[in-house]
């Protein structure tokens, strides 16, 4: 999968009916060749849900890639599940939206079925029959109006770059036995956050880790991926690990 | 995200040193995703996280991935429910 691809591609998609005129001259430009031959994988999630998604799979596939007017009706049925969990998406996430109202909201759903769309076409080769097909597509659009939402809730806020989350200052309550050994590992990693990580590593583990700022928003501002910020973070959280490690702080599982 | 849950200072200490254990990438947990719901669905946990291995530390270690498991999940619930 190639979440970096799509979003760049997703940023210059178009939206509404212009988005179902490209979208039917994209497949038609032979970008999505699928033999009508191919059966559905069905590898161990083949069943997992009621139903045989094998035939029903194949046949959104195969109505998706071939030229006519049943390719039509399956775009307009495929966007119509589409907008239903990008709807199901932004509704669950719309306290992080206070601003944003009725149509408001659902025009974010809207580009962000639109965007699914265009994904899916562009990557349809991709579908291996482990899911049934309808359960494939859904997660682009709720990825898509995931990482929607998260963006517009932090349009124009700065991201925070402070450590307060480690501050273990007198000015904090005693805590309790049970938080003991972790306001000890709280106090090494401070140490070992200025000490170890660089200064993009940290700019990443501060606005993510202790601030809790959405990987999509740091992404965003960074001009890069959700993977790309994701390693970066795994990367710095390996290193504490291994610090903390050599510390006698026991992380279970890290060797120096 | 019903798994395997650590105590609340555990999940702080995680929340800032990710998972011990092996993760997939972001861009892997995509991939597979739509099948670990399903299989997750179907009852079997074991099952899920042996057809995906690290998928589950990767969930723990990743609040966006995990947003998006736990979105996937919510939507196909709700459509079982619909058409049963």
């Amino acid at each position: 999968m190639t979440l970096a691809r799509d979003v760049d591609v997703w940023r210059e998609a178009p939206t509404g009916a212009a988005a179902s005129t490209q979208l039917l001259a994209l497949t038609a430009a032979g970008g999505l060749a699928w033999r009508v031959t191919r059966r559905s994988s069905r590898g161990a999630a083949g069943d997992a849900v009621t139903g045989d998604p094998g035939p029903l799979s194949d046949d959104w596939v195969y109505r998706l890639s071939r030229p006519g007017l049943d390719r039509d009706a399956a775009i307009a049925a495929l966007h119509a599940l589409l907008l239903r969990a990008a709807r199901f998406e932004v509704n669950r996430r719309r306290a992080a939206l206070p601003n944003l109202h009725g149509a408001d909201l659902d025009d974010l759903a809207c580009q962000s079925a639109d965007d699914a769309m265009m994904s899916i076409l562009r990557r349809l080769a991709d579908f291996r029959g482990e899911s049934r097909f309808t359960t494939w597509a859904c997660k682009f659009a709720l990825v898509e109006a995931g990482v929607k939402v998260r963006r517009h809730a932090w349009r124009g806020r700065e991201i925070p770059l402070t450590e307060a989350v480690l501050s273990a200052d007198a000015d904090h309550a005693p805590l309790p036995d049970a938080y003991a050994e972790a306001q000890l590992l709280l106090i090494a990693l401070r140490e070992e956050v200025k000490q170890r990580l660089t200064a993009r590593q940290r700019e990443v583990f501060v606005a993510v880790a202790l601030n809790d700022v959405p990987i999509d928003v740091v992404a965003e501002r960074l001009n890069t991926t959700r993977g790309a910020v994701y390693k970066t973070l795994h990367d710095a959280r390996r290193k504490l690990r291994v610090a903390l490690t050599a510390r006698g702080l026991g992380i279970e599982g890290e060797r120096p | 995200m019903n798994q395997d849950t650590p105590d609340e200072p555990g999940r702080l200490i995680e929340r800032l040193v990710g998972p011990t254990d092996q993760e997939l990438s972001c861009e892997e947990c995509f991939d597979f995703l739509d099948a670990y719901v399903e299989l997750h669905l179907a009852g079997t946990a074991a099952a899920a996280d042996a057809r995906v291995p690290r998928m589950r530390a990767h969930l723990r270690g990743c609040s966006a991935c995990r947003d998006d498991y736990d979105s996937l999940l919510a939507l196909v619930m709700a459509d079982q429910t619909d058409s049963s």
